[in-house]
Order: C-alpha cells, then structure tokens, then sequence
C-alpha cells in the first residue's frame, strides 16, 4: 500500500480487474437499492432489498472483508429480511400493486435525496480522488484476523453489545405480547381481546378496525 | 483500489435510503431503508478500515457492531409496528397524527391537512 501510495498513483482510466468487479457490482446494488425504495409492490421491496443486501455483502468480499460479509449475508438476508416480510405480512400488506405505497411528500423527498446525494458524492470525490487502497494478498478481514481484534481490544463493547441484544429481545417479547386478560391492569397495549391469540390475531388486524375502540374500552373498564 | 469507488458507492445508497425514509407510507417500507442506510454506513466503515489498516480494526468491529444494533433496532422497530397496527389497523406513518397539537383529524392528503390544520388551529387559538 505505501508503495502504491508513494508513487503516482493509478489514474481512473486504466481500472483493474476489481476494481471493474466493484463497479459493476456497485450499479447493480444500486439500482435494487432504487428499486426497493420506488417499487409499489410491497414484497418485491423486500425481495429486492435481498439483492441490494446481497451486493453489499459482496463488495465487502471484494474490500476483503470476508468476516463482515458472511456476517452480513447470515444477519441481514437470513434474518433481517426474513423479519421484514413478516412484518409485511403480519400487517397484511397487499400482494399486487398498492398505489399508496409512497406518501405526499414525494418530491421533498426526492429533492432532499438529490441534494444529499450530490453534496456527498462530490465531496466524497473531491476528497478522496487521489487515495488508493492497497488490496494485499494477505486477507486483513480473515476470521482470525477481525476475532483477534474483537476479542482483543473490543471485548467489552461487545460484551455491551450482547447485554443490548438481550435488552432487544426482551423488549420485542413484551411489546409484541398480549396483555394478560387476567392481569388487564397492565397498560392497554392494543386491543386485548382475550380470543386472539399469537400470530392469528394479528392476521384479522385489518379488519377490526372500525370495532377497535369498543375491545380496548371493554378492557378498560373490566379493570 | 480506489477509495472513492466504495466512498460513492455508499453515499448513493445513503440517499437512496434517505429517499425511502422520506418518501415511504408504510412503515415497513421505512424500515428497509433504515436498513439501506445503515448499510451504507457499513461500506464507508469497512473502506476506511481497509484503507487505514489499524491494528485494532476499528472499522470492521464497529461494522459489526452497527450490524448487530441494526438486528436490535429492527427487531424492536417491527414489534412497535405490529403493536401499532393491532392497534390502529393501519401502519401508515402518516395517519399515526393522535399526537398533533390539535388532536386527530381525519386522514387527509398531508399537503392540504398540514395547511387545512394549521389554519383552524390558528383561528382557534386566536379565538381562545
């Protein structure tokens, strides 16, 4: 790396073979990016958003990062999407076209990307036009490499980390749970029909919407 | 390689993510661009680590450390969602409006009931 820094550094104009793989892959991951932000199908943004994900993943192989993009392939399209579409279909999103999947303010939005993304590319460029990474035979992402420098000088935010993701999970335990019809003291956390039960009764969400008020108000005033 | 191909790379999918954040209803669709944009995060981490060569590679722990705080953060996001929409029957960002100061109105257009609601709120208050 100091000796390709030292020296005149490689123009934009003769690109090597990764960097080439990069940018391909990087318009790819852009363009699902794009997709799953515009697409008015609600599980194709998801779907997209694996390929987005995926992209990522494999960039970070070519930045030889491999740690991180097993990492990200097993967290992110393992689990993260697989949490996405059940969110999407736990709230019963449709599965054609729905033409109210983006709000009003659309061309705030929009305007607001643009800006941002023209800022950033062109201070990213004009700060970084020059500089070179030297992409070594030696793997600087390796397994053992990154566990050695976690478990080395990282341990104690990741022992945090874990303390946090425990705290995550109890906190999605108790949101997500029923109250208690027994115990109906506890705040009114939703309609706390005791029929309903699990997953089932957030599949008929969708339709109690106008007798929403009166289950919660029975709650209530059972306690 | 050079540091500005994963540096563009990231912020484009930075903005793209901020579009999303803005410009979705759903509240899920949001959530994936959360996710789009913490990725983002992530590209610039593992460059500049890569680029830096540290000892400790801060990047990547810090990579992986965003990466498990974003497993947290949609985890707890999707559980408020669900409760929000158990709730509500709908998990759209811009209806959620109970909050507002002036109480909930009915589900409108956002361009017209910000304007529509500002101005009674006003007159109310002139009023008062």
């Amino acid at each position: 790396m100091n000796l390709a820094a030292a020296g005149a550094h490689p123009g934009f104009l003769s690109p090597t073979g990764v960097e080439i793989v990069f940018v391909l892959v990087g318009l790819a991951t852009f363009g699902a990016a794009l997709v799953t932000v515009t697409t008015k199908q609600l599980v194709h943004a998801a779907l997209w958003l694996v390929a987005a994900l995926g992209g990522v993943a494999v960039e970070y192989l070519l930045l030889t990062a491999e740690f991180i993009a097993w990492v990200q392939v097993l967290i992110y399209v393992g689990s993260v999407v697989v949490l996405l579409l059940f969110g999407l279909m736990l709230t019963k999103a449709p599965i054609g076209p729905s033409p109210d999947a983006d709000s009003g303010n659309r061309p705030v939005a929009l305007a607001v990307a643009v800006i941002s993304a023209g800022t950033l590319v062109t201070l990213v460029v004009d700060a970084f036009r020059t500089t070179w990474i030297g992409l070594g035979t030696s793997a600087k992402g390796s397994t053992r490499v990154t566990g050695e420098a976690l478990f080395r000088g990282w341990v104690l935010p990741f022992e945090a980390l874990s303390v946090l993701l425990l705290a995550a999970l109890v906190g999605a335990i108790v949101l997500s749970r029923r109250a208690d019809p027994a115990n109906s003291s506890a705040p009114a956390a939703g309609s706390p029909t005791p029929t309903d039960g699990g997953t089932g009764g957030a599949m008929d969400g969708g339709t109690d919407d106008a007798e929403d008020a009166d289950p919660a108000a029975d709650g209530e005033g059972r306690s | 390689m050079h540091l500005a191909y994963p540096a563009v790379l990231a912020a484009l999918l930075f903005s793209t993510g901020l579009y999303g954040v803005l410009a979705r209803r759903n509240a899920i669709l949001m959530l994936m661009s959360v996710e789009l944009m913490l990725n983002a995060v992530n590209l610039n981490l593992v460059a500049f680590d890569v680029w830096l060569r540290e000892e400790l590679h801060t990047g990547q722990a810090l990579a992986l450390f965003t990466i498990a705080v974003a497993a947290a953060e949609i985890g707890i996001g999707l559980a408020i969602v669900l409760l929000v929409y158990r709730s509500r029957g709908s998990s759209d960002v811009d209806r959620l409006r109970d909050l507002r100061e002036d109480g909930p109105g009915p589900p409108t257009t956002p361009g017209q009931g910000r304007a529509g609601a500002a101005a009674t709120t006003d007159s109310g208050r002139q009023k008062a």
